[in-house]
Parts: structure tokens; C-alpha cells; sequence
């Protein structure tokens, strides 16, 4: 009797080894079904139904409807009458993302931060280079950085002054009321979005 | 401003933890309580679809046996929908099919949790890849790991003869933690700007007239996931730094919290188990003065900034900027940094191989000792493995046998735990030496000096420690790369985690041993420091000469 039933028990521990492995694959499947179709599906369902516009990209608008970016995604700005946004090593193409990587002690770095200061120099001449910030002449981690510090677009202000006419009273108001406080008053830092910026000096002239 | 908004994250931290301990203890204990009525529902047809009639325990081989089959099965589908994504649906921007190596690099990345990413996602996936292989992964390897976690707890807590059922250890921690977190993290994550579309690559005409292409997907519930799993790789070739998938610094918050929060709770889960408190405590105490001390040392390297800039004349009291983006300024860039590294998650919202030489010392060295919070389960074990060893150590000293929660450690335990220990520095060491010796290896340094040297360590460390960050100048996506860091994420992954399943197993057949005045005790502040201690001795022993020769010289350099 007693290895009858020792028998049993080893054929069944056999039998559950091989279910073991049927059940891990089931269980393999249904979960790529779970998580790889079910849950993105119904969060893309519910993203679009309650959130439609931030789930499309925050798409901005001028005046007259047309769409002329994503506010979230920098734009280059070849135009030295526009505020400047940072550094792009993949000049804000955002079918791709990325930056050049140079480390702290890479001489590249510093050739590719003395080109833009020179250049900084040559478009803003009233403007002392120790007041330039370092924001400025960074490359951004994803080289699509929409904003720049409040201290970055003040010191463009006499450049953009004489190209446009505006007074520099004018300008800085304008910096002012685009200038975004830190998120719940205390996370991250003070930021101005250079998009939103630029499309309402644009407004501003009339262009 | 900077200090304070540190300190108020890590105060959530610090409040969300316990009671998300106490939680996930309930999901685990398999006693019956109210989040059975809540999930019940969901579960049984789950456990009927996939056969599961008996939820009987299990012994560590056959835990161990039954979590590598799913994670086989999982693997053998993704290489699959990976090499012939072109022809799948979902695909609106045309990409074709990944080239082998790189599939099998990455299919290994994502099992292990690691989410090194030798491919950029916008130009290498499709849609569908991004969901059914990359989602799918983050969710089912963090599960797995949360699963062996548990086991591993209840074998050297419990007072039964097995770990627990994987399979129902696997379900539970998707319908009870990830699924439900998951989906609320998305839908706050999309209302705060993150996109969560199926539509193509945006076409856009800039202010200036000229076209500009956006690309987007389904960002957000990737995003979710990639948090809350520790898992870390982005959407986008540069993960979180990308507005798109960290719009602002409330999301930046979200992110670590969502990142940094189940890790924290795990060593109070185990206090639960190990029916006192103090235990979790002595834990989450050795873990967070650790991880102070390694945020301190990365904010003020990161706000000292590089002293080459700073010597041309600029503004440079902003600190180092370079690679980081304007929304999180330093203090969240800092912050990111020491979390994604503690937590093993390595999402970055900065690039790492632009910080400062110390600020970049510091991912590094988190992740050589593996034990800062840690990554979804693998952590709280290791810091427990360290425990032990701690105890081992003491017991030698005062020469009694070493016990641990009541149960003496012997040559077998010791014996798996060193082999746990020292895998970790020989699959980083070793690999490093030779990708130096080899051009195939040294072809890929992007940065010239000390700093290459950092950048392979980086790499290595980075897939040993399953966490998937990395120094990204490094031209990576090669056969060589692929190859090497596959294997040493599947060595870094699965050695540990069956070698102290094992330990566990062992345990849990053990007498108990009655507590007397002569026994050492582990729930104390001096316990603490001694853990602390061991920590800092093993990993200093290994890495010191490795650190040196990177971060450490070139810090040297640039401060001439």
C-alpha cells in the first residue's frame, strides 16, 4: 500500500511538472495580451476622452488658428530679432532627440561653448559676456529644450530692442508676463517658454 | 528654493512608504483581507484562464524553475515581434525590422529589468513594439522580480515549508499593485502634458515658416510603467530629458516618486513578514543615509559646476548645465540622478555623461553597490544578502555561529551568498578590461581622457546592476556592445536571484533557534551602522581603484 501511494505521488509530482511549464506558458501569453495590448489601448481611450490636447502634443495656435508647434517641443530660431532658445546639437529636429554627450573635460565642450560665445558677442555687442548665462551656451539634455531661464531671454533684450523698435520697458514686460513661476510655487526653477514668448513679440509687431 | 523642494520629495517619500509597505505585505501574506473583495473579481478568471487549480506552494527550485519559464516564453514572443515588427500592425511610421543582435540585446534588457537601450525609440520601434515588447516587459519583469522578493522574504521570515506559488505571486502583483498604479499615473501624467496618442509624427510649420517633424505615440502609459516597474527606458531616445515624456518639474516629481516609492516600501513589507517592525526600520534607515549622503555629494558638484566653463567668463552661477534641461534646473536634475540610480529604474532626466566628474561619481557608485533602495525587489534582497554577511562577520568576531532571524547561518548560506556578492564585481570588472583591450571596445569611446575610462565602467555597471542607465556618448549599438552587456545583464539578473532564492530555500527548512541574551541582535541603530559598514567596506574593497582611474582623475584634471 505504501508504495502504491509513494507511486501516485511521484507520477503526480511528474504530471505538475510538465503542467508547470503549460500553465507558465498561458500565463506568459495572457500577460502579453494584458499588459502590452489591453493596458495601452484602454489609457490611449481614456487619455484622448478626457485630455484631448495634452494627449495630442499641446499644440499651439497664433491668432488666426494656425498651428505653429507643440509648446513643449524647442524651435530654432535663425531670426536674431526673436529670442534665442539653447544650444541644439540636432538644431531642434524633433523627428529624433539627443545631444552631443561631451563630458566636462571633452576639449570639444569647450571649442563648441567659445564658438557660441563669440557668436553671442558679434549679434550682442552692448551686452558684457560675464552676463551671458551659462544656460545659454549649453547644449539641453534632449537638444529639444522649449524654455530658457528668466536671466537668458533679459539679456537679449537690447539686441531685439534695436532690431524691432521696442522699447527695452516694452520688452521686458513682455519677459515678465511669460515668465513661468515654479511649478506649486516651489518645484524646479523659473522658466520662460521661448515658443509662446516669440509668438506673442511676432503678435506684437504686427508681423 | 533648491534645498527645500529636495527635502519636501523626500518627505513624500518618507510618508508614502509604511502604509505602501503595510500594503503590499497584505497583497503577499495570502491571508484573506479587504483587498480580496476589491480584486477577487479580476483574479479568478485569470487563474481559471491560465489552468492554475491548486496555488500550492512551492519549493525554491520549483519557484525558481517556474519563473524562468515564463521569462523564457516572454523573451522567445519579443524576439520574435522585434524581428519582424515591420510587418506588424500599429507601424504609421514605417520602421523596419531590428538587426539580431540588437534584438537580442534588448530582448535581455527588458526581461532583466535592466532597459539598457542600444536602439533610440522614436527611429527603432514601431508602435506596436513599444507596446506588445516594451510595456509588456516592463510590467512582467518587474513582477517577476517583485515575486522572488516575496519568495525570498517568506523563506527566511516564514516558519512554512515553501516560498509561496510564482504564479500567484506574478498575478497578484499586476492586478493589486502595477495594473491599478499604472493606469492612475498615466492618466495624471497625460493630464499634465504627456501625449498618449496612436497618430503618426507630427508635421508642423514653425513661427519662422520652416517644417519641423514631432515624433509622439503612446507616451504616457510607457512612461507609467517605466516608473513604477524601475524599469527605465524611454520612449524617446532620451528618455525623461524629452519634454514629451517629462513635461514639467510636477511630472519630474511624479516620476521619482513613482520610481522611488515601492522600493522604500519593500523594506517595511519585510518588516511585516518578519512580524517587527524594527527589522524594516533598520533597513529603510541603512538605505536612506546612503542615499543622503550620495544626493548631497551629486547637487553640490552638479550647482559648483565645470570649472573650464566657468573660466571663459560666462554667468556660471546656474552650476553645470550642459546636458540638462531649464524646467528642472539643478536641484531636480540632482535628484533624478541619485533616485533613478538608487531605485535601479536608470531613466535619466539629464544626460549623465555631461555631469560634472564627482556629480557623475555618484550613479556610478550607487550602482556598484546595488543596495541604495534598489530596483523592484532585487534591492531589499541584496541589502538583506549584506545583512547577512554582516552577521556572519559579527559571529566571527565574538566566535559564535551567526544567526539571522533565528536561524543560523552555515557553510551553505555563506558559500551562495559569496557567490552572489562577488558575481557582481567580476561581470563588471572583467568585461571592462576587456572591451579596453580590444578595438572594438575601445572604438566606441566618445570622450577623450579619464573619461572613456568612466564611460566603459559605466556601461557595465550600468547592465550588471539591471539598471539601464548610461554615460550615452558611448557609440554602443555594435555587435561587441550588444553581445557583452546582453550577457553580463542575464549573469547580473539571474545569479543573484537564484543563488538567494536558494539561501532561502535553505532557511526555510531550518530549526528555529529561541532568542536568548546572547543573541545578536539585527533590529537596532547599532545593527544599522554595522550594515551600513559592511555596504560601504565590500564595495570599496572592489571599486575603489576602478573609481579612481575614472571619475576620481578626471575630477583632478578639470580642476587645474
Amino acid at each position: 500500500m505504501a508504495t502504491l501511494a509513494q507511486d501516485r505521488q511521484g507520477g503526480e509530482e511528474e504530471r505538475s511538472g510538465g503542467s508547470m511549464l503549460w500553465i507558465a506558458i498561458r500565463l506568459s501569453l495572457l500577460f502579453i495580451l494584458l499588459c502590452g495590448i489591453v493596458y495601452p489601448l484602454v489609457s490611449t481611450g481614456l487619455a484622448q476622452l478626457l485630455f484631448p490636447h495634452q494627449a495630442n502634443g499641446s499644440l499651439l495656435k497664433d491668432k488666426a488658428g494656425n498651428v505653429v508647434g507643440s509648446e513643449l517641443i524647442g524651435q530654432s530660431f535663425a531670426d536674431p530679432s526673436y529670442f534665442q532658445g539653447r544650444v541644439s546639437s540636432i538644431d531642434n529636429k524633433a523627428e529624433a532627440s539627443g545631444s552631443n554627450n561631451y563630458a566636462p573635460s571633452n576639449p570639444d565642450l569647450l571649442a563648441r561653448v567659445k564658438a557660441s560665445i563669440a557668436a553671442w558677442q558679434k549679434d550682442n555687442p552692448d551686452v558684457p559676456i560675464d552676463r551671458l548665462p551659462i544656460a545659454l551656451v549649453t547644449n539641453s539634455g534632449s537638444g529639444l529644450d522649449p524654455h530658457i531661464t528668466p536671466q537668458s531671454a533679459l539679456v537679449q533684450i537690447p539686441r531685439i530692442g534695436k532690431l524691432t523698435g521696442l522699447s527695452a520697458a516694452e520688452l521686458t514686460s513682455l519677459v515678465d508676463a511669460y515668465t513661468e513661476d515654479r511649478d506649486l510655487g516651489v518645484f524646479g526653477d523659473k522658466r520662460v517658454n521661448v515658443l509662446k514668448l516669440n509668438l506673442a513679440l511676432k503678435e506684437k509687431l504686427g508681423k | 528654493m533648491d534645498v527645500l523642494q529636495i527635502v519636501i520629495v523626500i518627505g513624500m517619500l518618507a510618508l508614502i512608504a509604511k502604509p505602501l509597505g503595510n500594503y503590499v505585505y497584505h497583497v503577499f501574506s495570502n491571508e484573506s483581507n479587504r483587498t480580496d473583495r476589491l480584486f477577487g473579481w479580476v483574479e479568478k478568471p485569470i487563474f481559471a484562464a491560465i489552468g492554475l487549480r491548486h496555488r500550492a506552494g512551492m519549493t525554491w527550485k520549483r519557484y525558481a524553475l517556474s519563473f524562468i519559464a515564463v521569462n523564457f516564453a516572454l523573451v522567445a514572443v519579443s524576439y520574435v515581434l522585434l524581428r519582424a515588427q515591420n510587418g506588424l500592425p500599429l507601424n504609421p511610421n514605417g520602421i523596419g525590422g531590428m538587426e539580431p543582435t540588437l534584438v537580442l540585446n534588448t530582448v535581455i534588457s527588458f526581461i532583466t529589468n535592466t532597459n539598457l537601450q542600444h536602439y533610440s525609440g522614436e527611429t527603432g520601434l514601431s508602435y506596436f513594439s513599444q507596446m506588445a515588447v516594451i510595456m509588456m516587459m516592463m510590467f512582467t519583469s518587474a513582477a517577476t522580480g517583485f515575486s522572488v522578493a516575496v519568495a525570498f522574504v517568506r523563506g527566511i521570515t516564514g516558519k512554512g515549508k515553501t516560498l509561496g506559488n510564482f504564479f500567484e505571486d506574478f498575478v497578484k502583483a499586476h492586478t493589486r499593485i502595477f495594473f491599478p498604479l499604472a493606469l492612475v499615473v498615466t492618466l495624471v501624467l497625460v493630464a499634465l502634458q504627456v501625449p498618449q496618442t496612436l497618430d503618426p509624427t507630427l508635421s508642423v510649420t514653425t513661427l519662422q515658416g520652416t517644417a519641423q517633424q514631432i515624433a509622439i505615440g503612446p507616451v504616457a502609459s510607457l512612461e507609467a510603467i517605466k516608473h513604477l516597474g524601475t524599469n527605465g527606458g524611454g520612449f524617446f531616445g532620451v528618455n525623461s530629458a524629452h519634454p514629451f515624456e517629462n513635461p514639467n518639474a510636477l511630472t519630474n516629481v511624479i516620476e521619482i516618486l513613482s520610481m522611488w516609492a515601492l522600493p522604500a516600501a519593500l523594506p517595511f513589507m519585510y518588516g511585516r513578514f518578519a512580524k517587527n517592525g524594527k527589522q524594516g526600520w533598520v533597513v529603510f534607515s541603512a538605505m536612506m543615509a546612503l542615499f543622503l549622503v550620495f544626493l548631497t555629494v551629486a547637487y553640490t558638484a552638479e550647482k559648483s559646476g565645470n570649472p573650464a566653463l566657468e573660466a571663459l567668463g560666462i554667468d556660471a552661477s546656474q552650476g553645470s548645465m550642459e546636458g540638462k534641461e531649464v524646467r528642472f534646473g539643478i536641484a531636480q536634475s540632482a535628484l533624478f540622478t541619485t533616485v533613478t540610480t538608487a531605485a535601479t529604474t536608470g531613466t535619466v532626466n539629464n544626460m549623465h555623461d555631461t555631469l560634472t566628474p564627482l556629480g557623475g561619481l555618484v550613479p556610478l557608485a550607487e550602482m556598484m553597490l546595488n543596495v541604495v533602495f534598489g530596483g523592484k525587489g532585487v534591492g531589499l534582497v541584496n541589502m538583506l544578502m549584506y545583512a547577512m554577511l554582516a552577521v556572519f562577520i559579527c559571529g566571527l568576531m565574538v566566535g559564535r555561529t551567526p544567526e539571522f532571524l533565528g536561524r543560523k547561518l552555515e557553510p551553505r548560506e555563506m558559500k551562495l551568498i559569496a557567490v552572489a556578492i562577488l558575481a557582481h564585481p567580476f561581470i563588471i570588472l572583467a568585461p571592462t578590461a576587456i572591451a579596453f583591450l580590444t578595438d572594438l571596445g575601445k572604438g566606441s569611446i566618445s570622450n577623450p581622457g579619464f573619461h572613456g575610462i568612466s564611460q566603459v565602467l559605466y556601461e557595465y555597471t550600468s547592465a550588471a546592476a539591471n539598471n539601464g542607465s548610461g554615460f550615452e556618448g558611448l557609440a554602443d549599438n555594435t555587435s561587441f556592445w550588444n553581445i557583452t552587456t546582453g550577457l553580463v545583464m542575464f549573469f547580473g539578473r539571474y545569479v543573484s536571484m537564484i543563488a538567494l532564492l536558494a539561501v532561502a530555500g535553505s532557511l526555510v527548512r531550518k530549526q528555529w533557534v529561541p532568542e536568548t541574551i546572547g543573541t545578536f541582535r539585527t533590529d537596532n541603530a547599532l545593527f544599522a551602522v554595522l550594515l551600513v559598514g559592511t555596504v560601504i567596506l565590500i564595495g570599496a574593497l572592489t571599486f575603489l581603484p576602478a573609481i579612481v582611474l575614472g571619475p576620481v582623475a578626471e575630477h583632478l584634471t578639470i580642476r587645474q
